[in-house]
């Protein structure tokens, strides 16, 4: 018989780190620096992510990496690029400023959608990787696109589950099931979309390593409930899809005895 | 009197003063050094050469930190 093993002994690794949590939370949209903070406590979150983008000329900035825990692991992100060329040169930036390899890959292909462009992802994707960077791409629910990205040396693939900030949930689960069982020592992050605790619960009962989002909590009107609400829902998720979930069946199965029933 | 090179940052146009080095620019601008990264005609430049680094006319300097995002 085989006994499953203790919950804190399911530990989630990226490119040599290890990490409890499964789940990952943007910085964005927040309305206060303290709201921020309190999401981020509560959703027992170890990594977060953040943009890079040009200082203000001429007027103070906040730095806003002050705003963080400094136990946190922070992963930037190339939002906003729009080409491969202008997503390797902020990821550069971004190390040189933080010191980290880490890096969200995200080659943005239409303002309207904000939908990955696949081909400039990838482009990216395989520069950066031997520049040493562990590159973890945003890109659309494909499998063969995720085949790609991994033999490009991505040590995990960040398939969207909706458009970025949509809040839709996961629109279809069927490609991210065919990605977990075609591609089943890979670790996927299902990466945007997500607007409730169900949509992440959704995400790692497919068999998701972990998800990300942010304005899903950012911009709940409890961010501190709705951060507490996706931890829990990641972790109810994963311990679903470890469990192995009970066959559908079109009709009844008695639960129970059928025989001895008073007459 | 020194003389006065026309250079770009973040796509504004400026003045500065001749063989300013990039730790003088990030004074100058009042930035925190440690929190910035910066891009000298699109290529990085480490922080370690930061000192020896001096701009001439017609540069592009990029200046970035970190703000809040998903």
């Amino acid at each position: 018989m085989s006994t499953a093993a203790p919950a804190q002994t399911d530990r989630f690794e990226i490119g040599g780190r290890s990490f409890t949590s499964r789940l990952i939370i943007g910085t964005g949209k927040y309305r206060t620096f303290d709201e921020m903070k309190t999401a981020h406590r509560a959703s027992g979150a170890e990594m977060v992510t953040v943009a890079v983008r040009r200082v203000p000329l001429d007027r103070s900035s906040e730095s806003f990496l002050d705003h963080l825990d400094p136990a946190l692991a922070i992963l930037p992100n190339t939002a906003g690029c729009y080409t491969a060329e202008e997503a390797m040169r902020t990821a550069r930036l971004a190390r040189e400023a933080l010191g980290t390899d880490l890096l969200k890959l995200e080659v943005i292909g239409d303002q309207t959608t904000l939908f990955p462009d696949n081909e400039q992802t990838l482009e990216a994707a395989r520069v950066l990787v031997k520049e040493g960077f562990v590159v973890l791409p945003y890109f659309t629910d494909d499998l063969i696109m995720a085949k790609k990205l991994l033999d490009a040396g991505c040590p995990a693939i960040m398939p969207l589950a909706a458009p970025i900030g949509s809040g839709l949930g996961v629109q279809n689960p069927a490609n991210l099931r065919i990605m977990r069982e075609q591609l089943p020592s890979a670790t996927i992050i299902v990466d945007a979309g997500v607007g409730t605790a169900s949509d992440a619960a959704i995400a790692m009962e497919l068999g998701a390593d972990a998800v990300l989002m942010n304005t899903a909590i950012a911009e709940a009107k409890d961010s501190t409930k709705m951060a507490e609400a996706m931890k829990l829902a990641v972790e109810a998720g994963r311990l679903a899809y470890v469990a192995g979930r009970m066959p559908k069946r079109l009709y009844a199965s008695a639960s129970s005895p059928l025989a001895g029933v008073v007459r | 009197m020194s003389q006065r090179l026309l250079i770009q940052i973040n796509g504004e146009p400026r003045e500065v003063k001749e063989n300013i080095s990039l730790p003088e620019l990030i004074a100058s601008l009042k930035l925190k050094p440690e929190q910035v990264a910066i891009e000298l005609n699109q290529e990085v430049v480490r922080r370690a050469q930061w000192e020896s680094t001096t701009l001439e006319e017609a540069d592009k300097v990029e200046i970035v930190h970190f703000v809040g995002g998903g």
